[in-house]
């Protein structure tokens, strides 16, 4: 048996999208920049997709520019508009539990002059608006917050974030990393006076490698990728065709029927979490039930190591993750726990359980069951 | 240029009769390396010479780095075949030859001419002081010195006359297999490659035997073990890995042994393990990557209560090395920057924050009699359920 937990790392992607792949590539597989018939019907993949996801979002479709995936628009979006915008101030704020992709932008843009104003979260992983309405300044030029938080699940409050940066600097720019919420909690950037959001594919049961940036008509920024000038000079290389039109039929895929999906998971969610806290010695983090995000479940494991933890579910064929699995392979302490004050002892104990839209209770039992078998006999051999 | 290697051996020409053996193995060893590359070649031995012919395009880099991980080469000289067509078109060809390969540059030189087919119409001496006269009226920059030059050219009268004057050092040592059969223990540290490595040079076929203990490491560090020997057999030639699960053992040792003999415990079965694998592999020996005083269980005190548990000797090819040294041969030989990877490995997981450092065999026995009632099923069950992967 393999049970997939671990959807917020990746996802399978749908059948649908690598039948259609595989077309793209086999059959169609022109460069869209060619002045050619094949060229032209490569074109309408990439002209569908960007009509598709501009709906989807309510944007126009001339806002979509597509990228290598999420860490690419996160960099674009901070970078590309820091520089455009250094006239105006060189004054930039996130949260402390942003991805690295934006967090490690944010370091290299103060390593160039840069000031960035890092703020603070709850014990749920939520940011503090009072420290946003503080934060904001005449400098400050952008500001990045996410959606959903990729360790525990927590919801940002996008839409009044976005009013009290409208409130405070009209002209202050607010980037969102979606790439955790897209498809799962719907966000309409034009509603939200947001200015910018990266998507990526590869979570929503789309290709890796693939991934937009939404950028508002009247933004001012710059490309960080030079070339060929395609996608209007803004993100220059040939398009990925394939990855494109897999990327649109996913999203596409996701947001038919999202309302059933999303209950479904808060049910299953809901289930897990009253399981887990259940169990001996065990914690949930981050928000709870129908809070949050519907498809993320943090819980920290008292006197196991995660990783030990998640090599005996691998034994049983249930993969999960610890900590983020995208800031893979480093024996680093997770920002984000630490950011919401979770006990210094259990930051190495904590594992993420995410969902996908076909997760099934049944998987779930057998998960919880594994787990009630496993700790015991884990926790007879600690480190003395 | 260059279609040819003349291959330098030291050590092993001076092995009497058995001289051809270690000759044998070498051309194997060498047949082995260049196997790996899409060129082809032949591979002779004639009047006490290696010669690789290169006998279809090649790439000169490629098959140069391949000759140096082959121990037993100590210089690699590459060789310019030329058809014998008299002497005003040799005199013609090594002076291209010397301008080619030290145009431009300040060198002293003496040629050595030699005459395998005595028919030529010059003898050595005549052919030295004549292509010497060649060199020094077309090659600017090229001054004589016969007691030490920086290049000696040498010219082969054969039956194609052969020119070579470069030497690119070779790792030396004895031709792997021409020493017996090793059991490597190797782990997923820095030393153990290096260990291993070290023993090869010395002409010893390996074997290997890794701990695994699932799931408290990791698949990775499986992987990061098998990418490791996989460097090592760059140099030692294909072998065997031995992939133990360790952890019902670990457990046992942990739950019914004190805290801290737990390392050397645990080690004593390893070497017990690998030894019974050994045996029956046809290994004259174990090696580690032990060296003294590096961390409690490598003490003096504590290398004797490992060894103890051991008939077969066990080599230690870093006993008397600092870690930079080990360091440094682990850069050369690639191995450093994937035993650095974090990934936790068996011997790491239980260690007891004060491990003894000075055990008492007697008292470790004493205390190993607490596994009495299990372990001999827990060994017999790892050496019946280990994987064996072949590498290389």
């Amino acid at each position: 048996m393999e049970i997939y937990l671990d959807n917020s790392a990746t996802t399978m992607a749908f059948k649908e999208v690598t039948d259609l792949v595989s077309k793209v590539m086999y059959v169609d597989y022109g460069n869209p920049s060619s002045m050619h018939l094949k060229g032209v019907q490569a074109e309408k993949y990439v002209r569908d997709a960007k009509e598709t996801l501009a709906k989807l979002l309510k944007v126009q479709e001339k806002e979509i520019f597509f990228t290598s995936g999420g860490t690419e628009s996160d960099n674009w979006a901070l970078m590309g508009a820091a520089q455009a915008n250094s006239r105006a101030g060189r004054h930039l704020i996130t949260t402390k539990i942003e991805h690295p992709a934006i967090l490690q932008t944010m370091e290299y843009l103060e390593s160039i002059g840069y000031e960035v104003t890092y703020l603070p979260v709850d014990e749920n992983g939520v940011v503090r608006l009072d420290a946003l309405e503080d934060a904001v300044r005449k400098d400050t030029i952008l500001v990045s917050i996410m959606q959903v938080n990729n360790e525990v699940g927590a919801l940002q409050p996008i839409e009044e974030a976005g009013k009290i940066i409208e409130k405070k600097n009209p002209r202050t720019l607010f980037h969102v990393d979606a790439v955790q919420g897209f498809g799962k909690i719907k966000l309409y950037p034009k509603r939200c006076n947001v200015d910018m959001l990266s998507v990526s594919g590869h979570k929503i049961h789309g290709p890796k490698g693939t991934g937009f940036l939404y950028i508002d008509d009247k933004v001012k920024i710059k490309p960080i990728v030079f070339g060929g000038g395609q996608q209007k000079g803004m993100r220059s290389g040939t398009e990925n065709v394939p990855g494109i039109a897999g990327l649109s039929l996913a999203a596409k895929m996701m947001y038919d029927g999202m309302d059933e999906d999303v209950r479904r998971l808060f049910a299953l969610k809901t289930y897990f979490q009253k399981e887990l806290a259940k169990m001996d010695r065990v914690i949930v983090n981050g928000p709870l039930y129908g809070e949050g995000a519907p498809h993320i479940v943090s819980a920290s494991f008292t006197g196991v190591r995660s990783e030990v933890l998640l090599h005996a579910l691998e034994e049983k064929g249930i993969y999960v993750s610890a900590g983020s699995a995208c800031a893979s392979n480093k024996h680093t302490v997770s920002a984000t726990l630490s950011a919401m004050g979770i006990a210094q002892e259990l930051l190495d104990c904590t594992l993420r359980f995410s969902f996908s839209i076909f997760t099934t209770r049944e998987e779930l039992d057998y998960t919880l069951q594994c787990l009630g078998e496993i700790l015991p006999m884990l926790r007879r051999f600690v480190r003395r | 240029m260059f279609t040819a290697f003349l291959i330098k051996y030291a050590e092993i020409g001076v092995k009497g009769r058995n001289r051809y053996l270690f000759e044998d193995a070498l051309v194997e060893q060498i047949k082995f390396a260049l196997a790996k590359l899409d060129a082809k070649y032949a591979v002779r031995k004639t009047q006490g010479r290696i010669y690789v012919d290169a006998v279809s395009e090649f790439d000169f880099d490629e098959t140069v780095e391949a000759l140096k991980k082959v121990f037993g080469i100590s210089g690699i000289c590459p060789v310019v075949y030329v058809e014998d067509e008299g002497y005003e078109k040799l005199a013609q060809t090594i002076a291209e030859y010397v301008n080619r390969v030290y145009g431009g540059q300040q060198k002293t030189f003496k040629v050595c001419a030699r005459r395998a087919r005595k028919n030529y119409p010059m003898n050595s001496m005549e052919l030295n002081r004549e292509l010497g006269g060649v060199i020094l009226d077309n090659c600017p920059g090229m001054t004589v010195d016969v007691h030490d030059p920086d290049f000696e050219l040498n010219v082969e009268i054969r039956e194609k006359i052969y020119i070579y004057s470069e030497i690119i050092p070779g790792p030396g040592g004895m031709p792997v297999g021409t020493g017996g059969k090793a059991m490597l223990l190797l782990s997923g540290g820095i030393d153990s490659p290096v260990a291993g490595y070290m023993i090869s040079k010395r002409g010893v076929k390996l074997e290997a035997v890794y701990f695994h203990a699932p799931p408290y490491t990791s698949e990775r560090a499986k992987q990061k073990v098998v990418d490791l020997a996989k460097y090592v057999s760059a140099y030692a030639g294909p072998m065997k890995l031995h992939v133990i699960n360790f952890t019902d053992i670990q457990l046992a040792i942990y739950e019914k042994c004190p805290h801290d003999e737990l390392t050397i415990i645990m080690r004593r079965y390893m070497m017990r393990i690998a030894e019974t694998i050994a045996k029956e592999t046809g290994c004259l020996g174990l090696v580690t990557g032990e060296s003294i005083g590096q961390v409690a269980s490598q003490t003096m005190q504590s290398l004797a209560a490992t060894n103890e548990v051991c008939e077969l000797p066990v080599y230690r090819p870093l006993i008397a090395f600092d870690k930079q040294d080990i360091v440094d041969i682990s850069e050369k030989i690639n191995t450093y920057e994937t035993s650095i990877l974090p990934f936790e490995d068996c011997c790491t997981i239980f260690v007891a924050k004060h491990p003894v450092t000075k055990p008492n065999v007697n008292v470790i026995k004493g205390h190993e009699k607490n596994l009495e009632d299990v372990i001999d099923g827990l060994v017999q069950t790892a050496l019946e359920t280990r994987e064996i992967i072949e590498i290389g």
